[in-house]
């Protein structure tokens, strides 16, 4: 473990009664990656996300900022998105601002209303703060939620799936947002998505995770890897590398 | 009977009183639990705290005294019995209420059968309620409400989404029993005011009612609170000029005002 860790996972096992989700694995994230955890559905991506948080039992060691999950209390340095549809109340009684004002961690003593107003105006929606978000569009909900997640300026951000209910322009401003975050704030990213074309052009590291970790490296290595080839079929690594090379000759086009 | 010559009584200042404070604690416990799908939890403690009362009548103590304890451990095992036996929420409550009540029946045939004591319990009357429950029901008020208010952004956020509420430094454990407890606490402090039977209502109803029409947490909070006591004061005169039980009557009241605040909804919706 060196001090530029953010997590070091050691043997991490998952269970639940019948089934188990995943044993024995290790990876660290090194401080301001920007990591793209991809896998088919499934695949136990969220259930990694939430052991890695102490929010599952679990069996091995994990460390976040060189301390035991288990006993890590500093939650101020840490920004967490769950996967929006498989919990959010949309009829829940809560303005935007009382739902930005919840992630503000116990340890925070910065005034409240500063940090919500930063957070809302860092993804654009602070003319939402006074509205119900029962009363919002599914991609605003999902944009609160990303605000609530940063609203401590957290120093790793761990995203489930934030994209799924964006429009593909917001979710293009979001990923630039994050990318800033990440290349200029030095910010560690750790982004859960099933879209492993689009996130490529993106992320520093990519771990392709399916019950077990299948991949772990750079999206070059990823499209090099000859393992991989065999793991997906040439064609489907093909494609998927493509894809990225898409994304990034329309991004080099709208640039130029 | 003169509006004003009410108050000379010391039985109806006693009832407003009691009535004031309890409605208030109940409807502040409650929007948690109805925000939590927990709505049940009020009816499941009350058919315990029954059993409980039984045992009081039985063995000739303070039904209170009794009730209290063997409501809180309930409490607390419904929420084992969820966690630890992985059974649905509602199932648990289902489990302990069913055998709660199963065991009151038993004790009250023992004891001779349901007489006008555990009628007392069952239905309640806040009109006789002495001093000394009177005191008991402001103290406790007091200790839950000044609970509720000082964790008030830590239930909160746990209702919003309990993994968000753990990830924010919020030990969910602790406030889990903490609510359980203070819910234990609640229903056994308000069976004189509106019965066993009755006591869920005055935990679900001024939150259902205010969940309606308001989308702000603090109004939902402030306004369940003022439909509570409006109810509770409602149903007190109403009882008195109509000579009706006090009980059912602060429950129908509450039922209006839900109908009330229905209504409003709807023209809200129809306006959009």
């Amino acid at each position: 473990m060196t001090n530029q860790d953010v997590y070091t996972v050691q043997n991490l096992s998952v269970k639940y009664p019948r089934n188990n989700i995943f044993t024995n694995i290790s990876f660290s994230v090194n401080k301001g990656d920007f990591l793209a955890i991809v896998g088919p559905n499934g695949s136990g991506k969220s259930t990694l996300v939430k052991s890695l948080l102490n929010l599952l039992p679990y069996t091995g060691n994990i460390f976040l900022f060189g301390t035991d999950i288990k006993t890590f209390s500093d939650w101020q340095r840490i920004g967490y998105m769950p996967q929006k549809f498989s919990y959010f109340n949309p009829l829940f009684p809560a303005t935007v601002k009382e739902v930005v004002q919840l992630g503000i961690s116990k340890n925070n003593n910065n005034p409240k209303d500063i940090l919500i107003d930063k957070a809302l105006r860092s993804i654009d929606i602070h003319s939402l703060k006074d509205k119900p978000i029962a009363t919002l569009s599914g991609g605003q909900q999902q944009r609160v939620l990303i605000a609530r997640a940063l609203v401590n300026n957290p120093e790793l951000l761990i995203l489930d799936e934030p994209t799924v209910a964006l429009d593909p322009d917001i979710r293009e401003s979001f990923f630039q947002i994050l990318l800033n975050m990440n290349r200029n704030e030095y910010k560690t990213i750790m982004l859960v998505t099933h879209d492993i074309g689009y996130v490529g052009k993106y992320a520093t590291k990519l771990m392709y995770f399916d019950r077990n970790i299948i991949f772990y490296g750079t999206f070059k290595d990823f499209c090099e890897s000859e393992s991989m080839g065999d793991y997906f079929g040439y064609r489907t690594q093909h494609l998927i590398c493509n894809m990225e090379h898409q994304h990034l000759q329309i991004n080099n086009k709208e640039r130029s | 009977m003169d509006f004003f010559e009410l108050f000379k009584y010391q039985f109806i200042i006693r009832a407003i009183y009691t009535g004031i404070f309890v409605a208030g604690t109940c409807s502040l416990l409650g929007i948690f639990l109805v925000l939590r799908r927990l709505s049940l939890i009020g009816d499941g403690l009350a058919h315990i705290t029954f059993g409980g009362v039984a045992i009081g009548i039985l063995t000739k103590h303070e039904p209170f005294y009794i009730a209290m304890p063997i409501s809180v451990l309930s409490s607390l095992g419904i929420l084992k019995l969820s966690q630890k036996a992985k059974i649905y929420g509602d199932a648990a409550i289902g489990i302990v209420s069913a055998v709660g009540i199963a065991f009151g029946v038993i004790i009250s045939n023992i004891a001779g059968g349901f007489n006008i004591d555990l009628f007392s319990y069952l239905f309640g009357n806040i009109l006789a309620i002495s001093k000394t429950d009177m005191y008991i029901s402001l103290i406790l008020s007091l200790i839950v409400c000044g609970i509720i208010i000082k964790n008030f952004d830590d239930f909160f956020s746990i209702a919003f989404d309990e993994e968000l509420a753990q990830v924010t430094g919020i030990n969910t454990k602790k406030l889990n029993y903490l609510l359980s407890i203070l819910t234990a606490v609640t229903v056994v402090m308000s069976m004189r005011v509106v019965g066993i039977m009755l006591v869920s209502a005055l935990l679900i109803l001024p939150a259902a009612s205010a969940l309606q029409i308001f989308h702000s947490f603090k109004k939902v909070a402030f306004f369940s609170v003022f439909f509570s006591v409006l109810s509770v004061l409602t149903g007190i005169l109403i009882s008195l000029f109509f000579n009706l039980p006090s009980g059912a009557t602060i429950v129908f009241v509450n039922f209006i005002i839900f109908l009330f605040c229905l209504f409003l909804k709807h023209l809200e919706s129809a306006r959009r």
